[in-house]
């Protein structure tokens, strides 16, 4: 049998086949499908339209259900579309919804599934979102489906798929404290392109990689999808199976799968993290790259720390290093991707002062747990750009009219490049203003 | 699929992304509600900058008389058409404005999958940068099984690349057509 990368292994187990190659098309089995309240309505409908009125998903435990996109919003059919989600979450009787206004509510599913002991090593785990390919960062397959597809999974727990070829990114060295993931990934995309890894997949690897925490290796695995990558991967190590083990609250079994020795890969580029600056992505692509050394001083309307990619505990505890006992020039946004961020956003404290104190005191706002303005949404969404104003985010997309307004100028940075920004009102190096 | 597709055609450039072709705001819309299918139509590519709306020259409305429908039945874009979220609201708001199918040099993944699963519009694919030598404006005819595309406005033509292995799945009207075809799904 000919040695295989560890996305190619994890398909192949699903399809039931000793082995598979890239490029052959194959039908494999999902472990997890979810859904959210942009997805979810068009989903469920392309279901019954072909499954029947009452037909029932293939198997209720492997359906999980997470309104986050449009939730705080006066929007009435945002608001109806979390109703379709509840009603057929009833008449399924679902066990996994994280319902809006209850003690359940997460916020981003991205985050919120590995929070709830959805993501598990080996497993395959389809989502009606781009983001969806996060979970690669516990060595599984992930990747982002449309509504067609997502019915055709809710009826027979099947999708057809191509193998892809597997680009390996390779990471050497310690991170400096003014490097984050999102550095690492935005020099990616920037030097392979938005369409660098179209229809490909991209394992990490490396010291470099597995000397970052599992939220910074989310991080890199998040954006693969700016680089058009099907899925990103990192092989699990200790970290990842305490974090998997003590999240894996329904004790499900899972098998460890990792790249044999000697697998092909279709590229392969190789980092010494050391040797990298801060990075941005400038308007209006996420592989407009420059070095914040490049555009330092160009002038900004507002900052945005949130999101999927930019919204966890480790983004927040970078943000607030930066921000602790200074001001914010513009208007800062901070909004967590969940609820469990959010509350450790009261508890996690710098040198005596929580968080949340932090951000306050630094005249920073602070929203509610759920995607926000990182995709435009609702005119009243929080800290959506509405006129055509400069943001600099630690989101991860900025093609045009991406967090609202289509003239708006969106600079992606790491949280620690978004906070320095903050500081002065305009792009800002983290390493002139490290506390 | 039908043997002739034929129209006017509506070019933009590369990286058109998901967001451009249906901004987010208007992801509120259920695609199941016929009513609500139809608002997809009006505001597809209702995010693109103008100066890239109908190229060479930009400035171009892609609708004209009717609000929800567009005159043009055919999108020529360049390079990574469809980039960006996974909503299949786009190839979904193209369907709805009356676009039949996209010519672009490739696709991103998911657009390409969505596109073809949910039998929404044909995507071809090119060798030639197309975006860089037909007008908007032009009319265009594609012979389905050949791959021969014609611009009738200046007599130039082109072949596509073959749809390959989707074909099937296109020619069936999507992939529950198709699983019920290959035995997958009960007829």
């Amino acid at each position: 049998m000919s040695a295989m990368t560890m996305t190619e292994k994890i398909l192949a187990r699903h399809a039931n086949k000793a082995e598979v190659s890239p490029g052959d098309n194959i039908w494999v089995d999902t472990d997890i499908l979810m859904t959210h309240d942009v997805c979810g309505p068009g989903t469920i409908g392309v279901f019954k339209h072909h499954f029947g009125k009452d037909a029932k998903v293939w198997d209720r435990e492997k359906v999980v259900i997470i309104p986050d996109h449009y939730i705080f919003t006066t929007d009435k059919l945002a608001n109806r579309n979390v109703d379709v989600l509840r009603q057929f979450v009833k008449e399924q009787n679902l066990p996994h919804f994280y319902d809006v206004g209850t003690p359940d509510y997460k916020g981003v599913c991205h985050i919120a599934l590995p929070e709830e002991g959805h993501t598990r090593p080996g497993e395959i785990l389809f989502g009606t979102d781009s983001h969806t390919c996060t979970a690669g960062a516990f060595g599984e397959f992930a990747t982002g489906i449309g509504n067609t597809d997502a019915g055709f999974i809710m009826g027979t727990g099947k999708l057809w798929l191509k193998v892809p070829p597997t680009m390996r990114f390779v990471f050497h060295g310690e991170l400096p404290p003014y490097l984050m993931a999102k550095d690492l990934i935005l020099a990616v995309i920037g030097d392979i392109g938005c369409d660098g890894a179209t229809y490909k997949a991209m394992e990490f690897d490396g010291d470099g990689v597995f000397a970052l925490n599992i939220e910074e290796r989310m991080t890199l695995c998040n954006m693969v999808i700016e680089a058009g990558g099907k899925n990103g991967v990192i092989a699990p190590d200790k970290l990842t199976l305490d974090y998997v083990n003590s999240r894996n609250k329904h004790k499900k079994s899972f098998e460890v799968v990792t790249t044999d020795p000697g697998a092909k890969f279709c590229f392969e580029k190789v980092y010494d993290v050391r040797k990298l600056e801060p990075v941005i992505a400038k308007p209006h692509s996420p592989d407009n790259k420059a070095t914040v050394s490049e555009v330092k001083g160009t002038k900004l309307d507002r900052a945005y720390i949130g999101s999927c990619t930019g919204g966890k505990l480790t983004d927040f505890r970078a943000a607030a290093r930066i921000l602790n006992g200074r001001s914010v020039k513009i208007d800062t946004f901070v909004v967590p991707a969940t609820s469990e961020i959010a509350a450790g956003l009261k508890t996690e404290s710098i040198a005596g002062k929580t968080l949340e104190q932090i951000f306050l005191n630094a005249g920073a706002k602070i929203g509610e747990p759920s995607c926000a303005a990182c995709l435009g949404g609702p005119s009243d969404t929080f800290g959506r750009l509405n006129t055509p104003i400069s943001c600099i985010s630690t989101t991860n997309r900025n093609f045009p009219g991406r967090m609202g307004h289509k003239e708006a100028k969106v600079y992606l940075a790491s949280p620690l490049t978004v906070a320095a920004s903050a500081l002065t009102g305009m792009i800002a190096d983290p390493r002139d203003c490290m506390q | 699929m039908q043997t002739t597709i034929s129209g006017k055609a509506y070019v933009l450039g590369d990286n058109v992304d998901t967001d451009q072709i249906i901004p987010a705001q208007y992801l509120t819309f259920n695609p199941s509600v016929a009513e609500e299918y139809k608002m997809f139509g009006k505001y597809a590519l209702s995010s693109v900058p103008p100066a890239q709306s109908g190229l060479p020259k930009g400035h171009v409305p892609f609708h004209t008389k009717d609000e929800f429908v567009s005159d043009y039945t055919i999108i020529i874009g360049g390079k990574n058409f469809g980039c960006g979220s996974s909503r299949e609201h786009a190839p979904i708001a193209l369907d709805a404005a009356g676009i039949q199918c996209v010519i672009a040099e490739f696709y991103a993944r998911i657009f390409f999958r969505n596109s073809v699963n949910g039998g929404y519009i044909v995507p071809f694919e090119t060798g030639d940068r197309l975006c860089e030598q037909i007008c908007t404006g032009d009319e265009l005819t594609i012979d389905t099984a050949s791959g021969k595309l014609q611009n009738l406005t200046t007599g130039e033509t082109w072949q596509l690349k073959p749809l390959g292995e989707v074909a099937p799945i296109i020619d069936a009207g999507g992939i529950f057509s198709y699983a019920k075809k290959v035995g997958m799904l009960k007829a």
